[in-house]
């Protein structure tokens, strides 16, 4: 996979993947650092040389700066399995696809639409759109709707800051997202057969504007790989994750609660709203517990939390409501 | 069939079908099961017993047929107990892996979920085929009640092909290759015994 690096970052600039062990307290490090000395040494490799799991890096670096809205305490999950495990139906149903296919996603040159109810309709180049604010690393808890869950180190800024700039209207009341599509890039994208295209998700406005919502470009310090929404997605942690609508092309405000592609697949099951919650169980998946993806077996489950853990953070936008009706 | 023969077959039976059991294993103990290693092994063990039930059923039809091969149901049940053998791996990975051991939540599992519930029901269905797998059983129960009740491996492998296509994704068609196995082992089943056997002797 061959992505150009955004041209005027010089190599100065560049921060390097071990800045990463800051996040690790210095206990975990060693301990994290002696178990994979061990684990390279030893019947790790073997392992992996049965079934390698290739580390391709698509990423280029790209320069961060810390965030206090950042997720603490938690292990994060390794980059081959976010990279590795995704739902992203465009490029295949199976968890694997992405990473086999995404590669023919064009993401230079890349531009996102800014229409409805704006001041006036702009067009951002993704280069400038990465330069817009500083970058920040965000590690955040991923809950996905099907009962598994990651904790992964996003890079980008608060989509608020990104909106400020659209100058949208008072009467915008939600924003839309809206992917790319391109029947022949994905041609994968017939699998599921009720789906119908672009992928489409929403949120209402102060949503958008809470400060945890991110408008990401990258992942543990890099560009975002195509299987993760390359160049550039929203990622909202205290929602299942398909509200995070990956590969963004248009960004509209509207006024009306716009139309989400696995709302409009199956409403009793995907909410417009969609926070996680572990007391509004799904037909599929009981939603009390998930798998966290990375460990061995006998680690992964735990205890779903309200909002993923953003209670403190996002509880507020919800007083009032009732998150049974409104799921 | 001579005893080292059979033998050597019982052995390479057991290699065989202990085989996903010690991959499993083995990627436990290297972290080499994937992102997901609880799915890799709830999938391995479902498909194994899927696999294993469908090579069970496979046995009486290839004797009819090809009456060289009788000697083949000296297999039939260390097959089917394997079969068992991963069924209930599968069903203690539901218990310890996805449910923590939570009873309610489980109860809630079964009524609530069409797949769950299908596995279910081929779960407890197995459980008396497994009971009565001994030569001792048999002799009590009598050959013929004994043969009534392992019918219900019929019920099983229809439920097991059901929880197996509702818990996929819509769209992936994983389970056909099964299905069509187990639909044809099912089937040839209603063949009526006599015509078959004429012609074989014909």
């Amino acid at each position: 996979m061959l992505i150009s690096k955004p041209p005027d970052l010089p190599s100065s600039e560049i921060t390097s993947r071990g800045d990463y062990f800051r996040y690790l307290t210095r206990r975990r490090f060693l301990k994290g650092a002696t178990a994979a000395g061990v684990a390279a040494l030893g019947a790790d490799r073997l392992g992996r040389l049965i079934s390698p799991r290739t580390t391709v890096r698509a990423g280029a670096k790209l320069q961060t700066v810390p965030s206090q809205l950042t997720t603490t305490g938690e292990q994060l999950t390794p980059y081959d399995d976010i990279t590795h495990y995704n739902n992203f139906y465009e490029f295949g149903v199976d968890k694997g696809a992405p990473a086999e296919n995404a590669a023919s996603l064009p993401t230079r040159p890349w531009t996102v639409k800014v229409e409805g109810k704006v001041a006036r309709p702009l067009t951002f180049d993704i280069d400038d759109l990465l330069k817009l604010r500083p970058l920040e690393d965000r590690v955040y808890r991923h809950r996905c709707v099907e009962a598994w869950s990651m904790v992964i180190p996003w890079v980008g800024y608060s989509l608020s800051e990104f909106i400020r700039k659209c100058n949208p209207l008072p009467s915008a009341a939600y924003v839309q997202f809206i992917s790319y599509y391109n029947s022949r890039v994905e041609q994968w994208s017939g699998e599921d057969p009720g789906i119908s295209w672009p992928y489409s998700e929403g949120l209402r406005m102060d949503e958008a504007m809470n400060p945890l919502t991110l408008l990401t470009f990258g992942l543990y310090g890099e560009t975002l790989p195509n299987q993760d929404g390359a160049p550039v997605r929203i990622v909202v942690p205290w929602k299942y994750g398909f509200k995070s609508a990956k590969s963004i092309v248009t960004v509209r405000f509207v006024d009306k609660q716009p139309p989400t592609t696995w709302n409009d697949q199956a409403a009793y099951e995907y909410g417009f709203y969609s926070n996680v919650n572990p007391n509004v169980d799904r037909v599929p998946w009981s939603q009390k517990t998930e798998r966290r993806i990375g460990l061995p077996f006998y680690e992964q489950s735990r205890t779903t939390l309200m909002f993923n853990g953003y209670t403190d953070q996002v509880g507020s936008l919800y007083s009032g409501m009732d998150l049974r009706k409104f799921y | 069939m001579s005893r080292p023969t059979l033998i050597a077959l019982k052995t390479a039976t057991w290699i065989v079908c202990l085989a996903p059991f010690c991959w499993l294993v083995w990627g436990a103990f290297t972290n080499n099961l994937g992102p997901d290693a609880t799915g890799a092994i709830a999938f391995t063990t479902g498909r194994s017993t899927l696999r294993l039930l469908a090579v069970t059923l496979a046995i009486s039809p290839i004797r009819r047929l090809i009456p060289r091969l009788a000697w083949l149901i000296r297999f039939r049940r260390l097959i089917g107990l394997f079969a068992f053998f991963y069924a209930t791996v599968h069903v203690l990975t539901w218990v310890a892996l996805y449910n923590n051991f939570d009873l309610h939540n489980m109860l809630a599992d079964v009524v609530r979920r069409r797949y769950i519930t299908a596995g279910m029901a081929a779960y407890i269905s197995l459980v008396p085929l497994a009971l009565t797998s001994t030569a001792w059983s048999i002799r009590k129960l009598g050959g013929k009640s004994w043969s009534r009740l392992h019918t219900l491996i019929y019920f099983a492998a229809l439920c097991g092909v059901a929880h197996y296509w509702w818990q996929m994704k819509p769209g992936v068609l994983t389970p056909l290759a099964m299905t069509v196995v187990i639909a044809a082992l099912l089937l040839i089943r209603l063949i009526p015994a006599r015509r078959s056997s004429r012609a074989i002797s014909s």
